[in-house]
């Protein structure tokens, strides 16, 4: 490849440099009469490169389509992508002949009127049908994409409510790592702050909270029930991230100051996935795409998708926050036990657990 | 307006001219200039997504320690993202592009003998010229250029500690875009008082040539939104130095949590797209205005629904400011205002599809004559569909929730708004050189360059969307972390060879340019038969445009193969024949 490069670079500065002599001769020959007049010959050769053109435009977008287009993200592996997918599939029914029309029509018509001295162009100036039709058949062909989409959209945004037993996870992003962290038993995240962050306590956790006990968190990767819903919550510490993951149709920046929340349901376990991807290697993956430092390009974790016993043999087998915290919170944390449960408010409950919330 | 200074003094001529016609090249020269650095940045980053970590030993030679071993480092592969978007979007393609023709047509093609403010003008060319030395100069200091991306988020622009590019480079940015926005509103507002103030006699608003119209429209967008980027930098300028929290919340970064709060990087973005959008068509309409005319001049045929492209001009820039909310759908904003932008984004297409309509039945019936600027016209009509259609998909918030940030979005606005823009700039170019040097540039010249530029730019930026159907986000440095990326790297390369193809085949423009400058045919009177009356004017420029009395004009700018008249095209010098109907009433 980097040789085709090279050989282009010199035909193109061969050109470049037989161009710089053509000039000059032409220049000498003419002395600067009507050697910019576009000859005859000239326009009819411009104007058959038109429709060349299209079909080479043509024949690569086919060409690319052709090697290319099972590379995209396979068929997805949640719930709500499918429809998502499903919509992606009508808009491309419905731009791609716009496109084709469009470009047929702009090529085959600069070729087939280019100039002829022998003919005058048509005084066409306007009229008001053919303002109208396309003005209106545009109008109403979105009009139904915007309604479609939005009605996507609303499902797609729909928060869940505490029937759906959903699974919590607060996906926590900084330079450059992700952290996953679930509530524990008490299906509630404790208390945390960046003004907390000490230590092995890279999250922050209040250890005066109880709720934050139990919390565990996970790196490298995480794991999710298959058929279970999953609320999200975002969180970042420094600069804005982005929670990308393009397998789920699903991606929420991770803002400082503010929790952000996506949902949906995995339907494709991991394994199955490899098997409609034929690709045993195959894992579901968390991304950053959101520029956020010179390693954004590196900032990942592995999602794993299994059966929800798989997906609670490997949540027990996870450390709480407290053994994690290691001895010196345990005392101080022994020490507020008391109080900590008499102060407890139910609205602080509603700070993350939303819905846990009676 | 006609200045009392002596004609042949250098520093007034070329330097501190008050003339629009000088301003004009002054703009197009210093745009231009940056546009190529801008290139060449892009032909670099393009080298490491194409070859990650393979060593380009020229690479250390021109960047030092940017590329120690020639091969490019992380975060100036940032830098270098971030200042060619920056300069490509403000430098070259606002100042650039509205500078350039702005200021050589309106006074012009409306029949005024220079701008409102020849001082102001001149004082906004300077501003532009500050704001490109003080962003270049950034790429000298300490950590180097912004390196956030062009749109400079905090809390990554803000914190120092977050990137080096976000310590004295950030600050510079800055600067530079402050002074950019003082010029771009001093330049803008003499347009509009221009346009309403100075129109010779007859000169009514629906016998302009629809380039002014554009660049009208154009500058009250400029006006209305960039003070509000004003604000959001000052602001930024605020959180950086004077520790107040705008944007700020909550931080904890190089071991320890930082005393801000309140503040939400939300707001900023906000405020940054409120202008963001806009810009979009502060770039678009000057380069759909240069388009009519051309289009309309070479198809030898009114531009099909005068009228219409008014109307639409007007739609799109109203639209465009109630859109800003698609750049944001999953910031987590609420996912009602989602909606809502979704709804006006995906209203922009229509007035965009009437313009496509209008241009390709301009071209029906035609007489069109290839010189290079039609070319181009053309090109760009291919364009704005190609990368208008994509938008449609990016617009519809549900299914921007995963094709946000990927490279499809790049293939799409580099499309839409880089080739589109780029193209009517170029068309411009050609079309108007004889009314900027008094020369014709060369044809040939002009053909090869189109062709080799419309392929190799459609090969750079379609291949774009495949990557980000496969999920492929933008602003990476390189995909060796994630395998189901990486195998897309004979991609890459592929683009890559396309984008160092057409930055080389620019050399031709360039060589064209100068060379035409110096030694190409003196133009004649009115080398294209337009109608316009930047032709009656004399090839070589004088002070106030014309020798006598400004002309009067009779008829709307598109009387072109008018039947009953001898010549293809009436001037809008020429007075209505008895019972002629002027088309522009």
């Amino acid at each position: 490849m980097l040789d085709l490069l090279i050989f282009v670079g010199i035909v193109l500065g061969i050109i470049a440099i037989a161009k710089v002599v053509k000039v000059l001769e032409l220049s000498s020959n003419v002395k600067g009469e009507n050697s910019y007049n576009i000859t005859d010959k000239e326009n009819r050769f411009q104007a058959f490169l038109m429709p060349v053109f299209l079909v080479v435009y043509f024949a690569f977008i086919i060409w690319q389509v052709v090697k290319w287009g099972d590379r995209v993200l396979p068929v997805s592996a949640s719930d709500h992508g499918v429809i998502i997918d499903q919509l992606m599939t009508t808009t491309w029914i419905i731009i791609i002949p716009v496109f084709i029309f469009t470009h047929i029509l702009l090529f085959y018509f600069a070729w087939k009127y280019a100039y002829d001295k022998n003919r005058k162009a048509q005084f066409f100036a306007h009229n008001n049908r053919l303002e109208i039709i396309w003005t209106a058949i545009p109008a109403t062909v979105l009009l139904i994409l915007i309604l479609y989409g939005l009605s996507i959209w609303n499902d797609v945004m729909e928060p869940l409510t505490p029937e759906d037993n959903a699974v919590e996870i607060e996906l926590y992003a900084r330079q450059f790592d992700w952290t996953a962290r679930y509530p524990g038993e008490d299906g509630k995240f404790g208390e945390s702050s960046v003004r907390m962050i000490e230590g092995v306590n890279m999250l922050g956790l209040d250890s005066t909270d109880a709720k934050a006990w139990d919390d565990k968190y996970v790196k490298a990767e995480f794991h999710l029930p298959v058929n279970r819903p999953v609320q999200f919550y975002f969180r970042a510490q420094d600069v804005i991230h982005s929670a990308y993951m393009p397998h789920f149709r699903a991606q929420m920046n991770c803002v400082p100051g503010m929790i952000t929340r996506f949902n949906f349901l995995p339907t494709k376990t991991t394994e199955e996935m490899q098997e409609i991807t034929g690709n045993p290697e195959f894992q579901y993956i968390l991304l950053c795409n959101k520029i956020c430092g010179a390693a954004h390009y590196n900032m990942k974790m592995e999602i794993i998708v299994e059966s929800e016993e798989d997906y609670n043999k490997w949540l027990s087998e996870q450390k709480e926050f407290l053994v994690v915290e290691g001895n010196e919170a345990k005392v101080e944390i022994q020490e507020v036990e008391e109080e900590e449960i008499i102060e407890e408010s139910p609205e602080e409950d509603t700070e993350l657990s939303l819905l846990n919330t009676k | 307006m006609s200045a009392t200074h002596n004609d042949n003094d250098f520093l007034f001529k070329y330097i501190f001219s008050t003339d629009h016609k000088m301003i004009a090249k002054q703009f197009f020269l210093t745009g231009s200039i940056m546009g190529l650095i801008g290139m060449l940045m892009s032909t670099f980053f393009r080298l490491q997504l194409g070859y990650p970590g393979e060593s380009f030993p020229f690479l250390e030679t021109i960047m030092g320690d940017w590329a120690p071993g020639g091969v490019l480092t992380p975060d100036k592969y940032l830098a270098l993202i971030t200042l060619h978007g920056t300069i490509m979007v403000f430098f070259l393609l606002t100042a650039g592009l509205s500078g350039t023709f702005s200021n050589l047509l309106i006074p012009l093609q409306i029949g005024a003998r220079d701008m409102a403010s020849g001082f102001l003008n001149m004082l906004s060319y300077w501003f532009f010229f500050l704001s490109s030395c003080v962003m270049i100069a950034s790429l000298f200091v300490e950590g180097g250029p912004a390196s956030g991306g062009w749109t400079i988020y905090p809390p990554l622009s803000a914190l120092p500690e977050a990137v080096p590019g976000s310590g004295m480079g950030m600050t510079l940015w800055i600067v530079s875009m402050a002074l950019f926005i003082v010029g771009s509103l001093l330049g803008s507002l003499n347009y509009i008082v221009t346009v309403f103030n100075l129109r010779t006699k007859g000169m009514t608003m629906t016998r302009m040539p629809l380039t002014i119209w554009a660049f009208l429209i154009t500058a009250v967008l400029g006006v209305l939104s960039f003070p509000v980027l004003f604000s959001a930098v000052l602001l930024l300028l605020f959180d950086r130095s004077f520790g107040t929290s705008f944007y700020l919340s909550d931080i904890y970064i190089a071991g320890k949590a930082l005393e801000v709060d309140g503040g939400s990087p939300i707001l900023y973005e906000h405020l940054f797209w409120f202008l963001g959008h806009p810009e979009v068509y502060i770039i678009l309409l000057p380069a759909l205005g240069i388009t009519s005319e051309v289009v309309a001049t070479n198809s030898r045929k009114p531009i099909f629904g005068y009228r219409a492209m008014i109307g639409s001009i007007l739609a799109i820039a109203f639209i465009s400011f109630l859109v800003w909310g698609h750049h944001m759908f999953i910031t987590g904003m609420n996912p009602f205002l989602g909606a809502v932008f979704t709804f006006t984004t995906l209203l922009v297409a229509i007035p965009s599809a009437v313009k496509v309509f209008n241009y390709i039945t301009t071209l029906w019936k035609g007489n069109i004559k290839f010189t290079p600027a039609m070319l181009f016209a053309i090109g760009l009509v291919s364009t704005f569909i190609t990368g208008g259609l994509t938008g449609i998909i990016l617009g519809d918030s549900a299914l921007d929730i995963n094709v946000h940030d990927t490279y499809f979005v790049v293939g799409h606005f580099h499309i839409v708004m880089g080739l589109s823009g780029t193209f009517g700039m170029i068309s411009g170019i050609y079309h108007w050189f004889p009314k900027m040097y008094g020369r014709m540039m060369d044809k040939n010249l002009g053909f090869l360059h189109f062709w080799l530029t419309i392929v190799s730019a459609y090969g750079v930026f379609f291949p774009m969307h495949f990557l980000g159907l496969a999920g492929v986000p933008r602003r990476y440095y390189q995909n060796t972390e994630f395998p189901m990326f990486n195998q897309m790297y004979d991609i890459n390369e592929l683009i890559t060879v396309f984008a160092i193809i057409a930055a080389a085949a620019q050399g031709l423009f360039i060589f064209n340019i100068l060379y035409s400058i110096f030694k190409g045919p003196r133009a004649p009177q009115n080398p294209w038969k337009a109608t316009t009356l930047e032709w009656t004017t004399p090839v070589k420029h004088i002070h106030g445009n014309w020798p006598g009395e400004i002309p009067e004009v009779h008829r709307w700018p598109y009387d072109y193969s008018k039947p009953n008249a001898e010549e293809d095209f009436i001037p809008q010098t020429v007075p209505l024949a008895e019972g002629e109907e002027d088309q522009g009433h």
